[in-house]
């Protein structure tokens, strides 16, 4: 079994993605909430070295709203604190902190990707929301993975009249056109969630829709393993169903689990964006890479403020990532079973 | 031969289709009584092209409830008297007098003689009483019925003689001229028959052939392509001329394009695929103005609108045992000081600023700066207060907890949802900012947007929201259709709208206020009479308001005569006097005499 050094790779990039997204109230300058009515649609702030009197440690200048937009005021410079103290922020809800990773005096900001519509760092807001993304995206993949392999060992093993009806209430769900179902279901919802609430619900939904199609490659597994040597030696032997499969027919399908998460991981975490994009997910002020794409529906906001669309690219990054992984996980499970 | 035949006549009708060029206007007949217009004398010719945001459903004027329908319906027909959209004071159209008994129930109005609908067939007080009869019928269902009944009697229409009708209104109306605008003036000719027949509804219908239409207006049908355009041609008997007696309209065809939301009108406009852009948000006006010293376009900023944007809280008495936790928090609704602490905190200066560009008006009342004639300027416009706010919640029995909560006096976190519709971005930015403003407050504020429907159902039937961001107004300076808004008993009395009797002293003093304006026939007496109405709106804050847009346009340099209003239509209500410039190509663009 060799090695993939592209996978490890690709692990370690994606896990210092995701730690990056986790340590957002470290890394994020500002309060994803936090509104500045002055800056609306700021663009980004440049880290400038030198100025006409030399060197000098990183530092920004201030946005000043004009007449048609903003300038730079170049008549004072800000320097950039690195590891400062700041306003308290919750980490994940778990406990407080105020070490912030970069920082610049007041008044001005340090915008690294511009700001939005009511002057919120979209930096900030594209980490913070990345948490809310990426954990659904994660949590939705465990969900559907969990009941796709409940499902499809269930339908693999014992197989008869429970494959078939299971295997038919899956192509249910797979023909079913849920999108459409989720914009209607909105309604039936009472009328305000928590923001737990609604990420909650969000996680549930998405997790529940997508077992069918995993689940058939884990039958499929399932049902090949069933009749193998080794197994009917074992259950000769006397071994119970349980012990069947936990110890014989369930190992084989980590693979398939395994290459599944890759590919679902990036296509919830789209669903999610996706609802959110239309209203449906995370509500105001808590942000998503979907809601954050929001206002880009407007013609004007997507010609003028090409900032706002850091999302969509973080977006893209993360799914390729996550393909490319699935890509190279697949490709050595395939090795690995024909040796 | 067949083929030859058929080539034959394949030929002629290109020939017959490219030569079917708009009417001229027909000579003028010295019997014909015209109006003449004041505006610049233009040149004959060229076609205009607007765009739409989607299909009419019909072109008949007394069927007609959408926008879209009526925006065309509106070139193709005519009414009695208009109210000048600039001025924003009527003036005569079809009727070119009128008399008012002392007694303001009767109006005896004179008709021009000698006009002729576009089909050339004459036009007299027959019509007029027919056109009427349509509006009236209940079996008909026309939504401009309910303008013409008042205290649940409908007007009675009279022919004195061929040229002169008589209006009696069951009591004094104010302002009842007004009635008359946009109440096309039909053709009995034409009508009579689908009408007695029972089927009027679906006649004049989209796929109704130009022939079977005719009207006083402007413009004419020629032609309908399902999906993607409506095109008008002159009216050769248009009655109106300019000041060198040539009869109106200067231009040969107008074209509705369906071209979808306003993003996309923008798209067209930029691309010079249409002439003129009605109602622009701030961020594409801006958008226009960057490109506007290369492209020469007209873009007006023709200040406040009359619509006002508010926030409003569930009033309404509901069912206790479905609705409970909406029932709870209408004990802190229904708290005068809390409305007013929401008020004091909300930040319109940068609802302005952020929602509106800068183009746009604060408000504290429904009669804005827009409407000069019937603002009360005396109403104050305090300015954002947090301390205020602070200080008439804690009068009110509201505290705060260590982490900066807010609580009510039972020791409940006050906490609501603001539902608005998913498809207006203003409201929902606006929503947003509310929300930041009442978390200063400590109030724990939830944004829901909704689909715009699902919304409409919520705020008129079920009741089931907690408070809501919504829009009203724009139609008509004139106090009148505000009514709805203002009796107890209207249809848009949104924050309490199950009412039987009036719920608060205040409402009471409303309903007769507004009721006594309505049958006032001095304006200086209903000035009076609304200012106070205006003055206990502000006191009591039943709606929140918010701020209104200023009315932006934007239009072809080549477009003579365009003068854009705050009134709907923003800028066709002049279509008859709009004329295309020959281009200029950078020569001095000659004098047109």
């Amino acid at each position: 079994m060799r090695r993939r050094p592209e996978i490890v790779l690709l692990v370690v990039a994606l896990t210092a993605l995701h730690f990056t997204i986790l340590a957002a109230a470290f890394i994020a300058p500002y309060d994803p909430a936090a509104q500045d009515r002055d800056l609306p649609y700021a663009p980004p702030t440049r880290m400038h070295f030198r100025d006409s009197s030399g060197w000098h440690r990183a530092f920004v200048y201030r946005w000043i709203p004009d007449r048609d937009g903003y300038r730079l005021d170049t008549s004072t410079r800000y320097p950039i604190h690195f590891f400062a103290r700041g306003e308290s922020r919750s980490v994940l809800g778990i406990f407080r902190s105020n070490l912030h990773l970069f920082d610049v005096d007041e008044p001005a900001r340090l915008l690294l990707l511009g700001t939005d519509s009511f002057g919120r760092d979209e930096f900030s807001r594209l980490l913070y929301g990345g948490q809310i993304s990426l954990a659904t995206g994660l949590l939705a993949t465990l969900i559907t993975l969990a009941a796709a392999t409940l499902m499809g060992t269930i339908a693999g093993y014992f197989g008869t009249w429970i494959d078939e009806s299971l295997m038919a209430v899956g192509e249910l769900f797979l023909c079913l056109p849920w999108f459409y179902f989720l914009v209607g279901a909105r309604a039936f919802l009472p009328l305000h969630l928590s923001a737990a609430g609604t990420f909650l619900l969000l996680i549930i939904v998405i997790g529940i829709i997508g077992w069918a199609r995993p689940a058939r490659l884990v039958r499929g597994m399932v049902l090949s393993a069933r009749n193998r040597n080794y197994v009917l030696a074992a259950r000769g032997f006397g071994a119970s169903n349980v012990y069947l499969l936990r110890r014989h027919i369930l190992p084989e399908t980590f693979a398939i689990l395994v290459t599944q998460a890759a590919l679902l991981i990036p296509q919830y975490v789209a669903a999610e964006a996706t609802l959110s994009f239309f209203g449906l997910g995370v509500s105001e002020p808590v942000p998503s890479w979907g809601n954050m794409l929001s206002p880009l529906q407007q013609y004007n906001v997507l010609v003028s403020f090409s900032w706002l669309l850091a999302p969509a690219v973080a977006l893209v990054i993360t799914s390729v990532m996550y393909w490319l992984l699935a890509d190279a996980l697949h490709h050595w499970v395939q090795s690995h079973s024909i040796n | 031969m067949k083929s030859i035949a058929r080539l034959t006549l394949v030929v002629c009708l290109l020939a017959a289709w490219a030569w079917a060029a708009a009417p001229a206007p027909a000579a003028i007949n010295p019997s014909e009584q015209l109006q003449r217009e004041d505006g610049d004398v233009g040149q004959y010719g060229g076609r205009l092209v607007i765009g739409q945001r989607a299909e009419p459903k019909t072109l008949n004027p007394v069927t007609a409830t959408d926008a879209l329908s009526r925006e065309v319906v509106g070139r193709c027909h005519a009414d009695l008297i208009s109210i000048n959209r600039v001025s924003q004071k009527t003036e005569p159209a079809l009727a070119e007098s009128w008399k008012t008994s002392p007694d303001g129930r009767n109006f005896t109005l004179k008709l021009r003689k000698g006009l002729r609908f576009s089909d050339g067939q004459p036009f007299d007080a027959d019509d007029v009483v027919f056109s009427f009869t349509l509006y009236l019928d209940e079996a008909v269902g026309s939504p401009q019925r309910d303008l013409l009944v008042i205290d649940g009697k409908p007007l009675s229409v009279t022919k004195l003689d061929q040229y002169t009708v008589r209006f009696t209104l069951p009591r004094p109306y104010a302002a009842a001229e007004r009635l008359f605008d946009g109440l096309a003036m039909l053709p009995k000719h034409l009508l009579q028959k689908p009408y007695r027949e029972g089927h009027f509804a679906q006649a004049w219908s989209l796929n109704a052939s130009p022939s079977e239409l005719a009207g006083l207006g402007p413009f004419h049908l020629k032609q309908y392509v399902a999906g993607q355009r409506i095109v008008l041609e002159r009216n050769p008997y248009y009655w109106k001329a300019d000041r060198e007696n040539h009869r109106l309209p200067y231009l040969d065809e107008l074209v509705f394009l369906f071209v979808g939301g306003e993003d996309q009108q923008v798209m067209r406009f930029e691309a010079g695929e249409t002439d003129m852009v009605s109602r622009l948000s701030s961020e594409n006006y801006a958008l226009l103005t960057k490109e506007q010293s290369r492209s020469g376009w007209q873009l007006s900023d023709l200040g406040p609108s009359l619509e006002y944007n508010f926030l409003v809280f569930n009033l309404n008495d509901l069912d206790a045992g479905k609705m409970n936790e909406i029932a709870r928090k209408q004990a802190w609704f229904h708290d005068l000081k809390f409305r007013q602490a929401v008020s004091a905190a909300v930040d319109r200066d940068s609802i302005v600023r952020l929602v509106y560009g800068a183009r746009g008006t604060a408000l504290w009342g429904n009669v804005g700066p827009g409407n000069k004639s019937w603002m009360n300027q005396s109403i104050p416009h305090p300015g954002r207060s947090v301390e205020t706010a602070r200080q008439l919640l804690k009068s009110a029995g509201f505290f705060w907890n260590g982490s900066g909560q807010l609580l009510d006096s039972n020791g409940k976190p006050v906490e609501f949802t603001i539902v608005t519709s998913s498809s207006n971005t203003q409201r929902m930015k606006m929503a947003t900012l509310i929300q930041d403003d009442l978390s200063h407050l400590g109030m724990q504020v939830h944004v829901v947007p909704l689909d715009f429907r699902a919304m409409l159902d919520r705020v008129f039937q079920s009741f089931d929201y907690e408070a809501a961001i919504m829009g009203l107004g724009g139609g008509d300076p004139d106090p009148n259709p505000e009514m709805n808004v203002w009796l107890s008993n209207g249809a848009t009395h949104l924050w309490h709208l199950n009412e039987t009797t009036p719920a608060t002293p205040w409402e009471r003093e409303i309903d007769t206020l507004m009721q006594q304006q309505m049958v006032t026939l001095t304006y200086a007496k209903r000035k009076k009479l609304y200012d106070r109405v205006q003055q206990i709106i502000a006191e009591n804050v039943p709606f929140i308001f918010l701020a209104t847009p200023d009315v932006l346009v934007g239009a072809r340099s080549q477009i003579g005569n365009f003068h854009p209003a705050v009134l709907d239509h923003y800028t066709l209500w002049n279509a008859d006097q709009l004329f295309l410039r020959a281009p200029t190509r950078g020569v001095e663009r000659a004098e047109i005499r």
